[in-house]
């Protein structure tokens, strides 16, 4: 056994300390988290792990560079209050973070543990240190003197965010407008309470608004004011306007009732709360639900449907399991809890009755060739292998792009073939003039924390530029 | 946030007027617009035509058919009462220009996003004709205001009422074949009326356009939910409409569509409606 109470231990654990989680059986029937975070106890067996590196990998790994072993060891001293203020000194949001940050292929892969053995649970602690704080009420930071300068954040997921809390740090005066009627972008209307309970995305937007930042919710640039009108009253602006844009595979079918975008489904669920009797937004079920696509919003929209009351969920992919995007953990915790996964599969016509309601989809098995461009093996259908599988309900998750909105009525931002925002990646700086930009509207669909860096990049070099003005 | 209701009003039986405290959308809107609303918190978000707005006073008027739960309990509020959320405006303004002579036909609560429009084509130097329809007489709404914003006007009721005992495209397919020379129909009402009368304008050689109402949640491009087919490519109402050329448009896919959501909408107002009689709501 370990010597706990605040002595550091001899010697480290091989092992990492489990997560808490509800058990599978419980959690697929209700929308509560799955993951319960550490105590105090598993968190100072996890933090005596780290083994301080001189030259921190792990830190390399983080896109926003948090002291990862400075903070880890406030863990270990049990001064909890300045560990989390350590990851705040980079991290505006570290209880998001910590929940659905994909650690696997960030600080966690580099740490050097993880080399013979498991690396540093790193996500778990930071998300036990944002826990801990937000229980003992969180404390505003001193909003420095007014700069008396005025900067626009166009969208309100973590790339908006985390710019209009730099830059109100910084003394300018934000306003962030939002064209849904909750802030937090993805965070709100994508990702599902039991991976990242709403309650924690309201209370990030809470704080950002006590540093003084003004939240315009109902409010489409492109549509209200253009992105032109707001370069004249304002003396910047960020855009993080995300890519929200649902691909569709364009199979015959794909307009029967019952086929839903995976934002379409997501958003019912999350931001109108369909789970929820008292709501009024709907949902369609079905006993058979099939969910198309690999990566995270696939696994989300797999796992609410069940949660939602499917019998059976299938994922259908056309790569391998080795190839699928989505957290690790995401899948672990999908397979746990009943999803049948169909790997090397993918749809070609969605079948539907005289009421244009879905019946079945017809798949086609796949086989992997040559890599592609993206360096996977790229799939290939095996001829005469189709067959259908039932479905009442099915949900494309195969990808978004940016919203063009924001573009109408607004000269000279260069846009990539795809739709994205060319910016550069240092600085977010755009084509046009006091017009700075990041996120997924710039990488197309990404992650949290690469948002939330670009966000950070972004309000430095706005600062400068207003310096410069 | 919260959007001030200014006035409310039943103009005919389960049809009502409102007027909305929203300056940013009043300032922004044109013609063929629409914005979405919630009640409250726990509502749902629905999209309803902006029927008239003012630039001056920051308002704008939504005139809306009691349907389900939604509109039922947006038929109760009364001026003073707030809403929780409004945005707009959405959907691509319709294309107005001089075109010469335009017809424009309204049916039901139909009648109310093509009154915006027979201002707005009136202004543009249009010779606007109107033809506004209902079942009866007491549903017929803004007769007058659509007298004044057009050159001629022309009423039909199915039960023969008021005006032409028929159907609005019968005076539609009269005037066609009258030998005016017609640039533009625009036909806007319940998907049924805008089906059939797609069909009839059809031969001419006339410009037809619809406006859909597809069932919608976010309005921005963002879901998905409203998508239609409009020359055998996918459209999202929203943002790439809500006007469509009719002769293109996938009506039967869109009646289908609507129809998505029916049996769970019965049981949330059979629900809603019990609720009210108890007397504690
Ligand atoms: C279901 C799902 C699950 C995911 N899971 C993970 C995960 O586990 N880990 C992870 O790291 N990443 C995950 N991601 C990806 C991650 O959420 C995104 O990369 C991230 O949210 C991008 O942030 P952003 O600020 O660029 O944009 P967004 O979060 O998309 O926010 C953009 C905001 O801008 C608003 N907006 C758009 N246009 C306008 C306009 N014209 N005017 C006003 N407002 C506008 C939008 O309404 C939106 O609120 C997931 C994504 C989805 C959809
Ligand atoms: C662009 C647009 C403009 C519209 N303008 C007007 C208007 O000016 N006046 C007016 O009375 N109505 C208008 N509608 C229709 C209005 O949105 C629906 O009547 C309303 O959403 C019904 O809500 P409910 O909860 O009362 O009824 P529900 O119980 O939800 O539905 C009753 C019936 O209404 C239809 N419906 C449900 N939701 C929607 C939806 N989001 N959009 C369209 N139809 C739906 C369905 O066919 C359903 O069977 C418009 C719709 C669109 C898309
Ligand atoms: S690499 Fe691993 S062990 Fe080293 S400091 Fe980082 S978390 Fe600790
Ligand atoms: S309403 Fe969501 S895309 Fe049109």
């Amino acid at each position: 056994m370990q010597e706990l109470n605040g002595e550091k231990t001899v010697k480290a654990k091989k092992e990492r300390t489990p997560m808490p989680e509800q058990p599978a059986e419980e959690r697929r029937k209700n929308f509560n988290e799955v993951a319960l975070g550490y105590t105090k106890e598993d968190a100072l067996a996890e933090a005596s792990r780290c083994l301080s590196c001189k030259e921190p990998k792990c830190v390399e790994g983080c896109p926003v560079n948090v002291d990862i072993p400075g903070f880890i060891k406030l863990v270990c001293e049990e001064d909890f209050a300045g560990a989390i203020e350590k990851i705040k000194g980079t991290n505006a949001l570290p209880a998001i973070c910590g929940r659905v940050c994909p650690q696997e292929t960030q600080c966690e892969a580099l740490c050097v543990l993880g080399k013979k053995g498991q690396p540093v649970a790193i996500g778990r602690l930071e998300r036990f240190c944002a826990d801990y704080e937000r229980q003992q009420g969180v404390k505003v930071p001193e909003v420095p003197e007014p700069t008396g300068k005025k900067v626009a954040v166009v969208g309100s997921g973590p790339a908006g965010l985390t710019a209009a809390a730099d830059l109100a740090k910084l003394g300018h005066k934000v306003t962030v407008f939002e064209s849904l009627h909750k802030a937090g972008g993805v965070l709100s209307y994508g990702i599902p309470e039991f991976r990242l309970p709403k309650e924690i995305v309201r209370q990030e937007v809470e704080y950002i608004e006590k540093l003084g930042v003004e939240f315009k919710p109902n409010y489409i640039i492109g549509r209200i004011k253009t992105l032109d009108e707001l370069c004249d009253e304002f003396d910047a602006v960020f855009m993080g306007t995300g890519a929200g844009l649902p691909n569709f595979m364009g199979i015959p079918g794909e307009n029967f009732n019952g086929v839903y975008s995976a934002n379409e489904f997501l958003t019912r669920v999350n931001l109108m709360k369909a789970y929820d009797p008292e709501y009024d937004t709907r949902v369609r079920l079905g006993r058979h639900v099939v969910v198309v696509g690999g990566g995270n919003v696939a696994m989300d929209s797999a796992r609410s449907a069940l949660r939602l009351g499917a019998e059976e969920v299938s994922i259908v992919y056309r790569r391998g399991e080795e190839e699928m995007p989505a957290r690790r953990e995401e899948i672990e915790h999908a397979k746990e809890e009943g999803i049948t996964f169909r790997l090397l599969t993918n749809p070609v016509r969605i079948l539907g009755d005289d009421k244009f309601n879905v019946t079945a989809v017809e798949c086609i098995k796949m086989k992997l060739g040559e890599p592609d461009k993206s360096g996977r093996r790229s799939p290939v259908p095996v001829e005469g292998s189709e067959f259908t599988i039932p479905a009442e309900v099915v949900v494309i998750a195969i990808g978004t792009s940016p919203n063009p909105m924001i573009f109408k009525g607004s000269e000279g931002l260069d846009q990539n073939k795809k739709g994205t925002v060319v910016a550069d990646e240092e600085t977010g700086a755009t084509s046009k003039c006091g017009v700075f930009a990041g996120g997924d509207v710039v990488t197309g669909a990404a992650t949290v924390i690469s948002a939330m860096g670009a966000g950070k990049k972004a309000a430095k070099a706005i600062d400068e530029y207003l310096k410069e003005q | 946030m919260a959007y001030k209701v200014l006035n409310k009003e039943e103009i005919a039986p389960s049809v009502h007027r409102m007027v909305i405290d929203a300056p940013d959308v009043a300032k922004a809107a044109k013609a063929g617009q629409f914005i979405i609303l919630r009640i409250d918190e726990k509502g749902e978000r629905i999209p309803l035509t902006i029927a008239d707005f003012d630039k001056e006073k920051g308002t704008v008027t939504v005139i809306f058919q009691e349907m389900g739960k939604t509109t039922k309990q947006l038929a109760k509020f009364s001026a003073g009462e707030f809403l929780e959320d409004v945005v707009g405006p959405l959907g691509t303004p319709s294309d107005v220009r001089k075109l010469g002579t335009v017809i424009l036909v309204g049916g039901g609560v139909g009648v109310a996003p093509a009154y915006p429009q027979a201002k707005a084509y009136s202004k543009a130097g249009n010779k606007v004709i109107s033809i506004i329809g209902a079942r009866n007489k007491d549903l017929l709404i803004l007769e007058d205001e659509m007298k004044d914003a057009s050159s001629e006007l022309y009423i039909a009721t199915d039960d023969g009422s008021k005006g032409h005992h028929g159907f609005v495209t019968d005076i539609m397919k009269q005037i066609l074949d009258s030998g005016e020379e017609v640039a533009r129909v625009v036909i806007i009402g319940p998907p049924i009326m805008m089906k059939v009368g797609a069909g009839v304008a059809a031969p001419y050689d006339v410009e037809i356009l619809v406006s859909l109402n597809s069932i919608m949640v976010d309005g921005t491009g963002m879901c998905g939910g409203c998508r239609v087919t409009v020359d055998g490519k996918t459209r999202f109402t929203c943002v790439d409409g809500p006007e469509f050329d009719a002769r293109k448009v996938d009506f039967v896919q869109l009646m289908n569509r609507l129809a998505m959501y029916r049996g769970e909408e019965t049981k949330a107002v059979e629900k809603y409606d019990e609720e009210c009689r108890c007397g504690l709501h």
